[in-house]
C-alpha cells in the first residue's frame, strides 16, 4: 500500500498537500485542471521534489528521505524517456544496472523483455530509427525489466495520436496486471482514466483527494471535477 | 528548482572553480606582495595608461562604426557567399594575432601592396608602426566581432515589425526611427564595451606594431619591466594597474552586453521590402565588398608570402612548431577537465560559477597572471624550465570563458531532458557523466576544444615571459624571426602557424559531430 501521510509537497513558489493510500497493485488516474498539481504529486513521489511535512510509505516503509533511485519507483515521463546515443537494447539495459555492465543473463532478460513488448530483433537499433510508438514501447520494456513495485506515467503518451495512446494504455495495464504493479497515471482526459483505471485522485486547488472509483466519480463529478469536465 | 535532486555532483565543478579561482587570485597576491607602493608610478607608467585608453577606445569607437553599415548591408542583403561571410566573420577569433599582423604588414606596411600602390601614383607610402597600426590590428580583429554582435541585433527585430514599417511605407529616416536606431541604443553599448575591454589588455600587437615611449600598453610595459630591467617591483605595480582597469571594463561589459555573438542562426534571411534604392543598393555593395575586402585580403598575403618560404623552413621552426603542438594539447587537456565538470555544477544549479569565471576570464590578464606564477615558482624552481606547462595552464584559463559560454546551455539541456530520468534509474556519479553527460555534451566539447587547441596554438603571450633563449613556440618563434628581419622565413612559418590552428580548431569541432546524434 503506498500512503501519503498529510504530506506537504514544494514545487517551487506553491504547495500540494496529499492525505492518502493507493490499493497495492491498484491502477490509480490522477487527474485535474492544469497547474493543479497532477506532475507535482507524482514528482514527490518519484523523489524529485522534497516533501516538507509528512511522510510517504510503500507498505509500511518510509521513503520520504529516500533518493529517487532507490525508491521502489519507475518512472516514465512526457518526453526524453530514451538516450538518442544508445542503443534500444542498452535503453532497456540500464534498468538493470545503470552502468550498463551486464552479463549475458541480463541481455537475454533484455531481449525477453523487448519481445513481449514487440520489439523482439530491434535491440541494436538508436532510438531515432523508430517510430513515436515504438520508442514507447521500449520505454515500457525498461519499465518491465526494472521490475520495480510503483509505476509512474506523467503523461508519456501524450505526444501519440488517439489510436496508438489507447493501445499504449492497454500496454501498460497488462503489463501492470502480469507484474502486479501498483500504477499512478497523470491524464488530462477522462477517457484515458475510464480506459484502465479503476481509481481516480483529483488534484485540485493545491490538494489531491483520496482515490474514488473511476466510473461513480466521473459519473458524478464533486463540484471541482464538474468545472474541469466542463 | 532549489532542492531538487541532480544526477551529477556538483562538486568537482566547484572544486575547479575555486582552483581557478586560487591560480588567479593567488598570482594577484603575489603580485601585490611584491610591488613596490613607495616608488610610486613613473611618469612612462602614465604614458603607457594614456595609450592603452587611447588605442582601446579608437579601436572601440572605429570597430563598432564600421560594424553598424557592415552588419545593416549583411541584414538587407542576399547575395551568392553571404553565409561564408558571416561565418568567415568568426574566423580572426582563432587567427594567431602574429599571423594578422604579418598580413596586415604585407598588405599596409611600408612595403606592402598599398604603399607599393601609393609610390607608383608618386604619393609617400604608408608607416604602420605606432598608434594607427595598434588600433589598424584591432580593428582586423574586432570589426568582424562587433559585425555579429550588432547583426544579431538587427536579426533580433522580429519578421513582424518589418512587414508592419513595410505597409506604413517607412522611408530610411523612418526605419531609423522605428527599428533600427532603438536596436542600436541597446546593442551598441554592449559592442562597444566588449570591445574596448578587449583591446585593454592587448599585448601581441602592441608588442610588434607599438613599443617605444609613445605607443606602449600596459601589459607590453608589464613584459618590458620583466624581460629587460628584471624589476618584478615595477611589473607587479604595472600589473595592479592593468587588474583595476580590466576589472572595472569587465564589470561595466557584463552588465552593458546582451548578447555573446556566438548565437546560432546569424545567417538567417529576413526578408525586407526597405533600402531597394539604388543609393541604399550600392552603399550596402560598397560595405560588403569593402569588409570583405579588408578581411580577406591579410589572409590572402599570408598565404601567398608564405608559400615559398615554407619549403625552406629549418629545423628550429619545425622544433617551436612541435612544442607549440605539445602547449596546444596540453592546454586543451587541463581547459576540458576544468570546464566540463563547471558546465555540469552550472547546470546542476550554482549558476554562481558562470559569474564568476566570466568576470575573471575577463578580467584575467595572461601577463599578470604570468608575472604572478613567475613571483611564486622563482624561489622554488626554475621558472623558465617551467615555460610549456605554464603557457598551457594559462592558455586554458584564458580560454575558460569561452568554453562555458559554449558548454553551459547544453550541459543545462541536458540535465534538463534527462536528469530526472537518470536518478530514477539509480545512474548517478560516474556513471551517469560516462553514459549521459559526456555522450551528450560530445559535439559541444568538440567545439570548446578546438577553440582551446587554437587560441593556445597561436598565443603570443605569457610565453614570452617564460621562455629562454633556447626554448619557443611557433608565434614567438615567428616573432624572433621578424626581429631578426627574416621576413620570409617568418612568412613561411606564420602560414605553417595559420594551418596548424585551423588545422586544429577543424579536426576537434569536426571529431566532436562525428557519428554524433540528434
Amino acid at each position: 500500500m503506498l500512503r501519503l501521510e498529510n504530506c506537504r509537497i514544494m514545487n517551487g513558489d506553491y504547495t500540494v498537500e496529499a492525505d492518502l493510500e493507493i490499493a497495492s497493485g491498484a491502477c490509480v488516474a490522477v487527474i485535474g485542471p492544469s497547474g493543479a498539481g497532477k506532475s507535482t504529486l507524482v514528482e514527490a513521489i518519484a523523489g524529485f521534489l522534497p516533501v516538507t511535512r509528512g511522510r510517504v510509505l510503500w507498505n509500511g516503509a518510509d521513503l520520504t528521505r529516500q533518493p529517487p533511485g532507490k525508491r521502489p519507483v519507475a518512472m516514465l515521463f512526457q518526453d526524453g524517456n530514451l538516450f538518442p546515443h544508445l542503443t534500444v537494447a542498452q535503453n532497456v539495459g540500464l534498468g538493470l544496472h545503470a552502468n550498463l555492465r551486464l552479463n549475458q543473463l541480463e541481455w537475454d532478460r533484455v531481449g525477453a523483455a523487448l519481445a513481449r513488448v514487440g520489439l523482439g530483433g530491434m535491440g541494436g537499433r538508436k532510438p531515432a530509427a523508430l517510430s513515436g510508438g515504438q520508442q514507447s514501447r521500449v520505454a515500457l520494456a525498461r519499465v518491465l525489466v526494472q521490475g520495480r513495485d510503483i509505476l509512474l506515467l506523467d503523461e508519456p503518451f501524450a505526444a501519440l495520436g488517439p489510436a496508438l495512446k489507447a493501445e499504449m494504455l492497454d500496454l501498460v495495464a497488462e503489463l501492470a496486471r502480469e507484474s502486479g504493479a501498483t500504477v499512478l497515471m497523470v491524464s488530462h482526459d477522462p477517457n484515458d482514466a475510464r480506459r484502465i483505471a479503476d481509481q481516480v485522485v483529483l488534484v485540485a486547488e493545491g490538494r489531491a483527494h483520496p482515490p474514488e472509483p473511476s466510473a461513480e466519480l466521473l459519473d458524478n463529478p464533486p463540484p471541482a471535477l464538474k468545472a474541469y469536465l466542463g | 528548482m532549489a532542492g531538487r535532486a541532480q544526477p551529477v555532483s556538483a562538486f568537482p565543478g566547484i572544486s575547479a572553480a575555486l582552483l581557478v579561482a586560487a591560480l588567479i587570485l593567488g598570482t594577484l597576491g603575489a603580485v601585490a606582495y611584491r610591488a613596490e607602493a613607495g616608488t610610486g608610478f613613473a611618469a612612462s607608467d602614465w604614458a603607457a595608461l594614456r595609450f592603452t585608453l587611447t588605442q582601446a577606445s579608437l579601436s572601440a569607437l572605429l570597430s563598432v562604426g564600421l560594424a553598424i553599415p557592415v552588419a545593416r548591408a549583411l541584414a538587407r542583403r542576399r547575395f551568392p557567399g553571404r553565409s561564408l561571410l558571416i561565418a568567415l566573420l568568426g574566423a580572426p577569433f582563432i587567427l594567431p594575432v602574429i599571423v594578422a599582423i604579418l598580413g596586415l604588414l604585407a598588405v599596409f606596411g611600408r612595403a606592402g601592396w598599398l604603399s607599393q600602390g601609393l609610390i607608383f601614383l608618386g604619393l609617400e607610402p604608408v608607416q604602420i608602426y605606432g598608434l594607427h597600426g595598434v588600433v589598424l590590428a584591432h580593428v582586423f580583429f574586432n570589426l568582424p566581432l562587433a559585425t555579429r554582435l550588432i547583426l544579431q541585433g538587427w536579426q533580433e527585430i522580429p519578421a513582424e515589425r518589418f512587414r508592419l514599417a513595410a505597409q506604413l511605407d517607412a522611408g530610411p529616416l523612418a526605419m531609423w526611427r522605428l527599428l533600427e536606431g532603438p536596436m542600436l541604443r541597446r546593442v551598441a553599448p554592449g559592442a562597444l564595451t566588449v570591445v574596448f575591454a578587449i583591446c585593454l589588455s592587448s599585448f601581441a600587437v602592441a608588442l610588434t606594431l607599438g613599443g617605444g615611449p609613445r605607443a606602449t600598453t600596459i601589459e607590453l610595459a608589464i613584459y618590458q619591466a620583466f624581460r629587460f630591467d628584471f624589476d618584478l617591483g615595477r611589473a607587479a605595480l604595472l600589473s595592479g594597474m592593468q587588474l583595476v582597469l580590466t576589472g572595472a571594463a569587465a564589470l561595466v561589459a557584463l552588465r552593458v552586453s546582451a548578447g555573446e555573438g556566438f548565437g546560432a542562426g546569424l545567417d538567417r534571411v529576413v526578408r525586407r521590402w526597405d533600402g531597394q534604392s539604388a543609393l541604399a543598393r550600392g552603399l550596402d555593395g560598397f560595405w560588403i565588398v569593402l569588409s570583405a575586402a579588408f578581411l580577406l585580403l591579410p589572409l590572402a598575403a599570408i598565404v601567398l608570402a608564405g608559400l615559398p618560404g615554407l619549403m625552406g623552413l629549418k629545423g628550429t621552426v619545425w622544433q617551436a612548431a612541435g612544442n607549440s603542438i605539445l602547449v596546444a594539447t596540453l592546454s586543451t587537456v587541463i581547459l576540458l577537465a576544468l570546464a566540463l565538470p563547471m558546465a555540469a555544477a552550472v547546470a546542476a544549479g550554482r549558476n554562481g560559477l558562470t559569474e564568476l569565471s566570466g568576470i575573471l576570464g575577463l578580467a584575467a590578464s595572461p601577463l599578470v597572471i604570468g608575472t604572478g606564477l613567475f613571483i611564486l615558482i622563482y624561489p622554488v624552481a626554475d621558472p623558465f624550465a617551467l615555460a610549456l606547462p605554464v603557457t598551457a595552464l594559462v592558455n586554458a584559463v584564458m580560454a575558460l570563458p569561452f568554453a562555458m559560454r559554449i558548454l553551459v546551455p547544453r550541459a543545462r539541456e541536458v540535465l534538463g531532458r534527462y536528469g530526472r530520468l537518470s536518478l530514477s534509474l539509480d545512474m548517478q556519479g560516474w556513471a551517469f557523466v560516462r553514459r549521459v553527460y559526456l555522450p551528450r555534451m560530445r559535439a559541444q566539447t568538440g567545439f570548446a576544444a578546438g577553440l582551446a587547441a587554437a587560441l593556445s596554438m597561436g598565443d603570443l603571450g605569457v610565453v614570452a615571459l617564460f621562455a629562454d633563449p633556447d626554448f619557443a613556440t611557433l608565434p614567438l618563434q615567428i616573432y624572433r624571426l621578424m626581429g631578426a628581419y627574416r621576413m620570409e622565413a617568418a612568412a613561411g612559418a606564420a602560414l605553417l602557424l595559420l594551418m596548424l590552428s585551423m588545422g586544429a580548431f577543424w579536426i576537434l569541432d569536426r571529431g566532436g559531430r562525428w557519428h554524433a546524434e540528434a
